[in-house]
């Protein structure tokens, strides 16, 4: 039995190996790159989608959890960049190498769509499971305050 | 004509019309112009490319003054970045000044990344100096460039070239104020001769444009969509996928291989062995077993199922926690004199208050978010690689040695680097997957797992470091003697090598700033059991935190204030010269010409200061778990105060409220990216110091993942970094790695300050603090 989910709004029908985890589904079959391959264990936040809006590592995401869920990942958020969190990133200059931003977005997304008037704290917290090697957190931080601010880019 | 010393390189004033002499092969679209600004060895930049059918977009320009510039008749600027994109925001600030010089309309600007390519000069992106040592070829081309199009635009006139000036992409006669736009210029302009260095008038100051502003990377609104392509995102037709198993122990060789059930995996199609290296190290693939197949997934589950036995050979035998106590007994031993100055044992000898003190640093792996990754597509004995690489030319040499080809015949793409720090400049992964690519008669990926990334990394080397000094009735040294031992970088390559290169003790070891009658400084033989990279700031690192964490013991047993201490020991203004005291070694000065980029101790006092400024330094007393510590070196010919502040809780648990970073690197070109680059090292200097250790039994390295190679999150983080520029006139100098040494004594000193515990050894997180 094939599985059937939704990427980015598309739907899409699966029928390989049902331990495959999501984020090889994504990169290799259909080619979305934007989401990462940082540590395969869930230990780093790279690879972070949304599963029916919510963050989700996708190494850890096996493909047979995944029969009707609708998934998002970066290339989905918005068309053009133009998402107010990926607008405040650029607003905030926080990449450096860029390579561990679209799980830092995803997971930003998710959380300030539940906790729209966050505190550091709390910032901190739902973040820390995201690793930016080039050390960009104190930016990242700025960015989803002023989205909380409502702040736009 | 201006000689870059101990490069090899030059960089030459004279530009050439490259287009007439047919040289770059003459595919640029016809009227294109290209500048070759030189800055290579002229033998090669005289060598034609015959086996060269892939040229640049600049080559292919109407105007092509500089290998680096070219401007199309639509009025596109070409700009190749020949460095690689890691984060620093080099790829985009190399070509602000060019484009500064030229007078371009940044919107016309499309960056393009050189392939490897010997013509560009240097491209190893390491050492923090790509700006150092191309601002003054970049600037030429574009204002070379500029010239030409000036000239035409006079000569279309027929109007004297004093009455026509650039402006913004056009050119403007005065008197009349017609105008012509670059592009309608390129044809024209590319048929005339490049003028000399001496014929081109560079920008002044006042007149730029670019150069000193904040510059975004130009990459930034790919990489929050999720666009830009990383080595990791790299894909060819018909390409299989690797995972290696390499050797659990450094010099392992493959005695059998079981692959019966790897091969069993859906979608895996084979196995290959890669031949173990032949020493000396350099940076040949270690050797293993790889499973190829259709998709990550499916070779990363065959290797799992994947039996080899190993013959381990002699690294087998090594413990870290055993190493450790050899290099902490090496340096308590006399060892071999580096640097002197008076007599220290003399001194000693006449007693007085004595402060001695060993500082232990591990092993540590770089843990780029992207794990060494390449794809290779080997066809005809040629081979073009796609990879996340800082040294394209070395990934020519590398892939070239491995398949027995020639240089020429290896192609390298460097797509933008999920992270670098070294281990990127060392391309092992792109020769396995052009050694796998050949075996397998099609293209291959080869992507390391975070496992392999930290068990098979170039580690950046474990020292210890003693120090000695006795204090006078000032409390100031009147004898300091200073030891080191650890695995040099030169054991990659030269086998069993066991002493520091110049260039490791020229990293803040033999190049302390301070004034003193008696100094000592030893270098001790240790014996490399894993491979030995560079990491950022390299052995700067353990040598600072030692001496930076040292000066703080002297000011305490001085019973005097860290800052001021400090201050002091460095002295009076004065350009140091360290040649007269250096024994049987060399100071490398970062391989900049010391005339251009001195010692200069003014500069060194200038950052301190401000940096207690900023930092309120003084203003709140210390202790009860808070406390501020302060440090600065010079590296990279870049001069950096940190302050941090910390916080200690009653479990022990330390908080970096603050980070302060003052840097004076002469001449900044984009200011924004500079800013980034320090407060990314104060993170990751806080990180490594607190949190980071690689470790080994039986040879084999022990960590394995996120888990238990810890790095810096945003809840163990600085929480603030507020970074300071101090603008000089002085040349451009590094901006990517001096920001980390000063960080990790500061943080071991603000610790000291908040709990009165001093902690030598790293990571401070084992030490129990309360």
């Amino acid at each position: 039995m094939p599985i059937t989910l939704t990427v980015n709004g598309s739907p899409r029908s699966f029928d390989g190996d049902p331990e495959m985890p999501l984020l090889w589904y994504l990169r290799d079959e259909l080619g979305l790159t934007g989401t990462k391959y940082g540590c395969g264990a869930g230990l780093c936040g790279s690879c972070t989608v949304h599963r029916d809006g919510n963050a989700v590592r996708s190494c850890q995401t096996p493909m047979k959890a995944l029969a009707g869920g609708q998934i998002i990942t970066i290339e989905g958020l918005s068309p053009d960049g133009s998402h107010p969190v990926q607008q405040a990133w650029m607003k905030a200059n926080v990449p450096q190498c860029g390579y561990c931003q679209a799980g830092q977005i995803m997971q930003a997304v998710a959380f300030l769509r539940t906790t729209p008037k966050p505190s550091d704290q709390q910032i901190d917290t739902a973040m820390s499971g995201n690793i930016c090697r080039c050390g960009t957190y104190q930016r990242i931080r700025e960015a989803m305050k002023s989205v909380a601010d409502g702040g736009r880019a | 004509m201006r000689r870059a010393k101990g490069l090899g390189l030059r960089a030459e004033g004279m530009i050439e019309n490259v287009t007439r002499r047919h040289f770059l092969g003459g595919v640029f679209s016809a009227g294109a112009f290209v500048l070759a600004a030189r800055v290579m060895p002229d033998e090669l930049f005289a060598q034609a490319p015959a086996a060269r059918s892939l040229l640049s977009q600049v080559e292919k320009s109407a105007l092509r003054p500089s290998i680096y510039l070219g401007i199309e008749p639509d009025g596109t600027v070409y700009i190749v970045t020949h460095r690689s994109e890691m984060g620093t925001g080099i790829r985009t600030t190399l070509p602000i000044i060019a484009a500064d010089e030229l007078d371009a309309d940044w919107s016309k600007v499309k960056i393009e990344q050189g392939i490897g390519d010997a013509r560009y000069g240097d491209q190893n992106t390491d050492g923090s100096k790509s700006i150092r040592d191309f601002y003054d070829a970049f600037r030429l081309a574009g204002a070379s460039a500029r010239t030409m199009l000036v000239s035409a635009a006079a000569a279309q006139w027929g109007v004297p070239v004093s009455e026509c000036t650039a402006r913004i992409h056009e050119v403007v006669h005065g008197p009349s104020n017609r105008r012509l736009g670059y592009g309608a210029l390129a044809t024209a302009a590319g048929k005339l001769p490049v003028p000399s260095a001496a014929q081109v008038r560079l920008k002044t100051k006042n007149e730029w444009r670019f150069i000193g502003k904040d510059f975004p990377a130009y990459d930034l609104s790919d990489i929050v969509a999720g666009k830009a392509m990383f080595g990791m995102d790299a894909k060819r037709e018909g390409m299989l996928y690797a995972s290696i198993e390499h050797p659990p122990v450094l010099g392992a060789k493959v005695r059998s291989i079981n692959d019966a059930q790897a091969l069993k995996v859906p979608g895996v199609r084979q196995t290959a062995t890669i031949d173990a290296y032949k020493p000396p190290l350099m940076f040949q693939p270690v050797g293993g077993v790889a499973v190829l197949g259709d998709s990550t997934w499916a070779v990363m589950q065959g290797r799992r199922r994947l039996t080899v036995d190993w013959d381990l050979g002699p690294n087998a035998s090594f413990e870290s926690e055993a190493f450790k106590k050899e290099l902490i007994a090496t340096v308590h031993q006399p060892q071999k004199v580096v640097r002197a100055v008076g007599n220290v044992d003399a001194e000693f000898a006449k007693g007085g208050k004595t402060v001695e003190a060993t500082y232990y640093t591990p092993l540590l792996a770089h843990a780029s978010m992207e794990p060494p990754v390449a794809v290779a597509d080997f066809r005809d004995n040629k081979v073009t690689i796609w990879a996340s690489v800082q040294n394209p030319q070395a990934t020519q040499d590398t892939v070239a040695a491995a398949l027995g080809i020639n240089k020429d015949d290896v192609t390298v793409h460097v797509t933008l680097l999920g992270g670098g720090f070294g281990r990127k400049s060392k391309p092992d992964f792109a020769a396995e997957a052009a050694v796998l690519s050949k075996k397998a008669g099609k293209p291959v990926k080869v992507v390391w797992t975070r496992e392999d990334d930290l068990k098979f990394d170039f580690y950046h080397s474990t020292a210890a470091v003693y120090h000695k000094a006795v204090l006078d009735g000032s409390g100031k040294p009147s004898a300091w003697l200073a030891r080191s031992a650890f695995p040099p970088i030169a054991s990659t390559f030269e086998h069993g090598a066991r002493y520091a290169l110049d260039l490791e003790n020229g990293m803040g070891l033999v190049d302390l700033p301070y004034e003193l009658a008696n100094h000592q400084v030893e270098n001790g033989p240790a014996n490399a059991h894993v491979r030995i990279g560079w990491f950022r700031a390299v052995a700067n690192n353990y040598h600072v935190f030692a001496s930076g964490s040292f000066v703080d013991e002297l000011a305490r047993a001085a019973g005097r204030d860290s800052l001021e201490y400090l201050l002091e020991l460095i002295g009076p203004g004065r350009v140091i010269d360290l040649k007269p005291q250096l024994k049987g070694a060399d100071y490398w000065n970062y391989g900049a010409p010391l005339d251009k980029y001195p010692i200069d101790s003014r500069r060194l006092r200038h950052v301190l200061e401000v940096a207690g400024e900023q930092s309120g330094w003084g203003k709140r007393k210390a202790g009860g778990g808070w406390g501020m510590g302060v440090s600065a070196h010079r590296s990279f010919n870049t001069y950096v105060a940190s302050v941090v502040e910390v916080e200690v809780d009653k479990t022990g648990r330390v908080r970096v409220p603050r980070v302060v970073q003052v840097f004076d690197a002469g001449l900044v070109v984009n200011p924004a990216a500079a800013k980034q680059q320090f407060e990314g090292a104060a993170v990751m200097g806080v990180g490594l110091a607190m949190l980071g250790e690689i470790s080994a039994a039986g040879g084999r390295v022990q960590q394995t993942n996120f888990n238990n190679f810890q790095v810096a999150r945003m809840n163990s983080a600085p929480v603030r970094v507020d970074v300071h520029q101090v603008d000089t006139d002085n040349p451009p100098s590094g901006i990517g790695e001096p920001g980390v040494p000063p960080i990790i004594p500061a943080l071991a000193n603000a610790i000291f300050a908040a709990t009165g515990k001093r902690v030598r050894d790293l990571p401070i997180g084992k030490t129990k603090l309360i």
